[in-house]
């Protein structure tokens, strides 16, 4: 089945372009701040907490309510239904607080009123009096207070670790510290609700997650799920800050709407947008490797710490996720890797690109580097010493056989085409002469597990519509965010049907149209989306084709789709033709498609399953210079090979890649969240969280896709998930950076660099390895 | 006597705007998108850091139309008068196709999730108009302001190189229109005061540099707004009542750069791009630094006068200035004075300045022959970010290999920028030798103890502080390692 057609416009597969790349261009892209908002409009401003736990004990918005243009305040007792957002269904988030605040930021009360401008000046008249309690900052503090969880932990086991470890002739004891990263999505949170007849509401959300915002919506109103309906067009951005933190804000629009009877509007400014919604987590992961003389692991056994935040979120699947990811692209012959979701008084951390994975993998790729440094040699070779193999050495941690391992060939190519060995060589050279200035470089591969870990998300459902001039109408459960899947589904459906990509038109994303929508992450978007899709293209072509066939007396065998049509025998029927001979012989045009990916089973009880449905693989090379001075550093050189199958849109693909690597690397050098010492994030707005910028795209940035790669597995397309996997090429930087750092001490010393590794902390590598010298 | 008229009179992409009620904090971007509804420009973050409302405001200079990119979420309508402002809305090709850089921007993929995209049509805009066919530095120089997430930049960048391929700036609309457009400006310059508003919500736009001093030694309680590039976000970012206003930014008499022999003098409304040749060819040292400021929007906005003038302890200009040896030259109606620039900050946000009194120019004397001097920034993201801290260090050094003269200034090291007058004791009279620089490093504990914030911890800033000391020598010695990644 995976077979798409035989006609072929050179759609499918094709680099088209962002189908709304001219509207981007000229402003005309709207987002749901450029909508025309009817009249009467009110605008929604949420009162933060300015403690990071405390309990409140009286809250007075006089001065707020008569404010001017205030219409309002909501608070908890204003919500008709449940005053809870919580996507992990454990009731742990509440809209509003209420007795306590449990975190600096924390939505109170919100305040509505005739211009955002009006309502933003009002809520900072609330008076709030508190009394503080104690709070935990982050994850030491969290495991020295007792280590209490947002979430069940996870466990996955295999082999016999303790003896493993206790027979090992060498050990890597030490603990990583990974920070954690901010969205800085260009487009902020924002939601738009209109109210309708009886209870309806339909709400215009920048949500990655429409039928969990329709669901929170319905829980808060306390009606049901068909009186909701959710629209997202496209957002400015989400990379998983908006999969589940859009629910708060489109479920304050809709209580104002409902209660005033007007269209209302909330979007945060940047700085509450950053303080107020979560981020990737940031983790410490202990760890004890075992390993041989040889670089071989024999055992790895390790905790992962993750600050969770004051509430569950997604934290449960994103450090399932981490542990899912711990192997990397590496074989562990014995392994005991374990999950602590902790409770912090901090905002409550959710999905991030790679969601977990991220940090599993650099957790992983730093006892790596501990065994090389301390083995004396290249950190390559200890990687190459520990891949997966294709047909031994092959279990994961979590009991599925990786059965497309291409890690091999990947690395094999990118060290070649990088003439990585060469460069090293020089490098080396460099550093013993250059006093201030010292080189690395690193090669780090990617293996990223494919499918949501809980089953029942994938699924997918698509509308489609052939109107009688044979034009058509696309709709599915997947959001746009900038990824292009809008334009790959359009594509699936054009190369389907034969016809023209702009036949086609891509509708915006609506709960009214496809229910029961996962949320378009995990990179499964295109593959669950384009295969249902294909499944609702398939229907309307079979009934097409017999109404044909019907009509030119002709054997179903002899009709073939082709390129513009169907052909009859010899008759060629032009696609709108047959569209409108086929309205004329009341043939549905229309069906609703659907998909479940096969195969995956998850059973988190006893850690075993085969929770993805195949792996996408990568590797990268990073060169580096750093100042031993001054701890600047600047990234010379990038060279990378990644594998998405057999592409769908390979410029689509190629931007996720770039864009993924980019924002990985960013993440892992200059993006710092900074909490101060009373509890608040002090890098709350692009002036204090630094993300990269053009010029920190390095000079020379070498990206291909492997175009030998096809899906082993039926996908659609036989192509690959993309949008998160390159993020975690950008851990070949740190570790580049690591060499250069290792150099003061002529490699004999593990760099150990924390991330993000800012300047500071290469210098204070540097002076780290300085002592170790002199040692 | 100054004549008066109570209107803001500006270009509006092809349409003539006259204002006559305007808040003294009214952004551009509010105006644009909620009062006329032109929502291409986008508000990513209201402070001028990411570039997404980036437009380009066209005005008069020395009767000619100078283009500026500028953000226009902290650019107030008030700063206006006499300008044209162009929106995204108004580029256009022939035809109706898209112009040249959109339709590089669309055939290299260079949008994604497009919420940035018109911000950085609008920059490579105006860098197609003066470059188009820039180099890799240039165009990475003139995206500094812009902020994507999701492309990684890399086919923007490309789009970029191949602009001048799909059309070159003769015959843009933008360039055909200069002289109508020109004569349009030059009307609205009638030689009046503009007066709008009364009392907090008072503007004052002054008709010269004389009449500016009149206006606010009578008005002593007036903000000076200049580029706005931190006032603006006293409004956006804290809500803080700002008027009365004075704009300033459009006198053109606080643009001169005086030049001779001994010294440069800059006069308080030179932005950083209008200076960026002139300190390129008097203090080369000086050019690194002046590219690393901002982003290429706040370069265009942000002035010389303002950044000394607010007194911030992490302005990038006055520790060069400082170890320069710059005065000010201040002015309280027709009364002038001068201060050393080191004198002017006395606390931490608190300036030696009197009622009514302003920062005409500044004066920077021109380096002796026989000294040397560098100044370096350091930042947690190298370009388009805030110092960590800033370093700048002059020496001369006499013919017995001895210091004979030495002043170093910091910024981030302590509450104002601030000389290190220890290290400079200890360094006087010594051998300029590496030995020398090892010993005095402990004398920086003297001069500074620095705090640990978002930027940096304190250890940080003490060690890198040191280590620039060092740099600093190495350089004399002619051992100059430094990173190669140069800007434009």
């Amino acid at each position: 089945m995976n077979k798409q057609s035989d006609i072929s416009l050179a759609t499918l597969h094709a680099p088209t372009r962002h189908d709304s790349g001219p509207k981007h261009v000229t402003g005309t892209a709207e987002y749901i701040d450029d909508m025309i908002e009817p009249v009467g409009t009110m605008h929604a401003y949420l009162g933060l907490s300015t403690k990071p736990h405390a309990e409140i004990l009286g809250m007075n918005l006089d001065a707020v309510r008569s404010a001017p243009g205030v219409i309002g305040v909501l608070t908890a007792e204003d919500i008709p239904g449940e005053n809870d957002v919580s996507p992990s269904h454990k009731h742990d988030e509440p809209i509003f607080a209420v007795g306590e605040v449990q975190f600096w930021g924390q939505p109170v009360f919100a305040v509505i009123a005739e211009t955002r401008e009006a309502a933003r000046r009002a809520a900072q008249l609330a008076k709030i009096d508190y009394r503080d309690r104690p709070w935990i900052a982050d994850v030491r503090a969290g495991q020295a207070a007792g280590g209490k969880l947002v979430t069940e932990p996870l466990k996955l086991e295999r082999g016999e670790v303790d003896a493993a470890l206790t027979s090992a002739p060498r050990r890597a004891r030490g603990a990583v510290t990974i920070g954690g990263q901010d969205h800085f999505y260009l487009e902020g949170q924002i939601a738009f609700a209109v109210p309708g007849e009886d209870e309806d509401v339909t709400i215009h959300s920048s949500t990655q997650h429409p039928s969990e915002v329709q669901l929170m919506v319905a829980q808060v109103l306390g009606i049901r799920h068909n009186a909701v309906t959710v629209n997202v067009r496209r957002m400015g951005g989400g990379f998983g800050g908006k999969e589940t933190q859009g629910n708060l804000f489109a479920a304050v629009a809709a209580l104002a709407a409902k209660k005033w009877n007007r269209a209302c509007k909330i979007r945060p400014d940047r700085d509450d947008d950053m303080q107020a919604t979560g981020k990737r987590h940031d983790f410490v992961v202990d760890y004890d490797v075992g390993y041989d003389e040889s670089g071989r692991i024999l055992a790895v056994d390790a905790v992962y710490g993750a600050r969770g935040g004051f509430s569950s979120d997604l934290t449960g699947p994103v450090t399932d996720r981490a542990l899912f990811h711990a192997d990397n692209a590496y074989w562990y012959p014995a392994v005991r890797v374990r999950s602590e979701p902790l409770y912090t008084n901090t905002v409550s951390n959710t999905a991030f690109r790679g969601f977990g994975g991220p940090q599993g993998m650099v957790a992983c790729e730093r006892w790596i580097e501990d065994i090389a440094y301390a083995l004396g040699k290249d950190t390559l070779d200890i990687r190459k010493a520990n891949f997966y193999g294709t047909d031994t050495d092959n279990v994961t941690p979590y009991h599925q056989v990786v059965e497309d391992n291409i890690v091999h060939r990947v690395v094999d190519e990118l060290e070649a085409s990088s003439d990585y060995q060469a460069r090293r060589r020089a490098i080396i050279d460099f550093n013993k002469t250059s006093t201030v200035l010292k080189k690395g470089i690193a090669l780090t591969p990617v293996k990223f597990g494919i499918s949501f870990t809980a089953t029942w998300y994938n699924q997918a459902g698509a509308l489609v519509h052939v109107y009688k001039d044979g034009s058509i109408h696309l709709s599915h459960g997947g959001t746009e965010m900038g990824q292009g899947l809008y334009i790959k589904v359009a594509q699936v459906v054009a190369d389907a049907f034969g016809v023209n990509l702009d036949t086609v038109k891509i509708m915006a994303t609506s709960t009214g149209k496809v229910p029961n929508t996962s949320a378009t992450a995990a990179s499964s978007g295109s593959d669950l989306n384009g295969m249902a899709a294909w499944d609702a293209c398939e229907q309307i072509k079979s009934r097409m084709l017999a109404h044909a066939a019907k009509l030119h007396d002709a054997d179903e065998a002899d009709c073939h789709w082709v390129t513009g049509g169907l052909n009859v025998g010899r008759k060629h029927i032009p696609f709108a033709e047959l569209a409108a001979s086929a309205y004329l012989n009341r043939v549905q045009l229309s069906a609703a498609g659907f998909y479940k990916t096969p195969k995956i089973h998850w059973d988190r009880a006893t850690g075993r399953g085969h929770p993805f449905y195949y792996f996408a693989y990568g590797a990268s090379v990073s060169e580096v210079t750093i100042d031993t001075l001054t701890g600047e550093y600047t990234v010379d050189r990038v060279d990378i090979l990644h594998d998405v199958g057999k592409s769908l849109n390979p410029a689509v693909d190629m931007g996720q890649i770039e864009g993924g690597f980019i924002q990985g690397m960013g993440w892992l050098t200059t993006e710092e969240l900074v909490w101060d010492d009373k509890g608040q994030l002090r890098t709350h707005a692009p002036s204090t969280y630094k993300i990269p910028l053009a010029s920190d795209v390095p000079p020379i940035f070498n990206v291909r896709i492997a175009e030998w790669s096809v899906n082993r597995e039926p996908t659609i397309g036989r192509s690959k998930a993309v949008g998160e996997p390159p993020f975690m090429l950008a851990i070949s930087v740190v570790e580049a950076l690591g060499m250069a750092v290792a150099s003061m001490a002529d490699y004999k010393k593990a760099p150990q660099l924390d991330t993000p590794v800012t300047p500071e902390r290469v210098l204070m590598g540097v002076e780290r390895m300085k002592t170790a010298r002199g040692a | 006597m100054v004549e008066v008229s109570h209107a803001i009179k500006f270009l509006l992409n092809g349409e003539e705007v006259i204002l006559t009620d305007v808040a003294p904090d009214l952004t551009l971007l509010d105006w644009l998108r909620l009062e006329r509804r032109l929502r291409g420009s986008k508000e990513g973050c209201a402070e001028g850091d990411c570039g997404a409302c980036t437009v380009l405001v066209g005005r008069l200079m020395d009767d000619e139309i100078i283009y500026d990119s500028v953000t226009a979420c902290i650019r107030f309508v008030g700063s206006l008068h006499g300008t044209h402002v162009v929106t995204i809305e108004h580029l256009r090709g022939e035809n109706g196709a898209l112009h040249p850089v959109q339709q590089a921007m669309v055939d290299h993929h260079g949008s994604q999730c497009g919420f940035c995209t018109p911000g950085f049509v609008m920059s490579l805009y105006g860098l197609w108009m003066r470059n188009p066919d820039p180099s890799r530095a240039a165009i990475e120089k003139a995206l500094q302001g812009n902020l994507c997430r999701c492309t990684g930049y890399a086919p923007i960048i490309r789009a970029a190189q191949s602009m001048s391929s799909y059309g070159q700036p003769q015959g843009d609309p933008l360039l055909a229109e200069r002289i109508a457009v020109r004569d349009k400006l030059r009307a609205m310059h009638d030689g009046r005061r503009v007066e709008i508003g009364e009392d907090d919500r008072k503007i004052i736009i002054p008709a010269s540099l004389d009449d500016f001093a009149a206006v606010y030694e009578a008005n002593p309680d007036a903000r000076i707004v200049a580029g706005s590039t931190d006032v603006g976000l006293w409004v956006t970012k804290f809500m803080r009542a700002i008027g009365p206003v004075i704009f300033i930014g459009h006198l053109q008499e606080l643009k001169r750069i005086a030049e001779n022999d001994s010294e440069v003098r800059f006069y308080a409304g030179v932005s950083y791009s209008e200076a960026q040749p002139v300190i390129a060819a008097n203090f080369p040292q000086l050019g690194e630094l002046w590219d690393r400021i901002a982003g290429e929007q706040i370069r265009n906005m942000g002035t010389i006068g303002g950044n000394i003038a607010n007194g911030s302890p992490i302005g990038d200009t006055p520790p060069p200035f400082i170890a320069l040896g710059a005065k000010l030259h201040l002015r309280r109606g027709e009364h002038r004075g001068e201060i050393k620039l080191e004198d002017y900050f006395l606390a931490y946000g608190k300036q030696d300045r009197q009622p009514g009194e302003f920062v005409e120019s500044v004066t920077i004397p021109l380096l002796p022959a026989g000294e040397k001097f560098a100044t370096y920034k350091i930042s947690k993201r190298r370009e388009e970010d805030i110092s960590a801290l800033c370093g700048a260090f002059r020496v001369f050094v006499n013919d017995a290999g001895a210091v004979g003269m030495v002043r170093i200034a910091f910024g981030g090291m302590a509450a104002t920028p601030k000389r290190a007058k220890a290290v400079e004791a200890a360094l006087i009279g010594k051998p300029w030798t590496m030995d020398t620089i090892e010993a005095v490093t402990g004398q920086f504990a003297e001069d500074f103890s620095p705090i640990s914030d978002m930027r940096a911890s304190a250890d940080y800033r003490m060690l890198a502080a040191q280590n620039l000391l060092k740099r600093f020598f190495l350089w004399t010695q002619e051992r100059s390692e430094r990173l190669a990644r140069e800007v434009a």
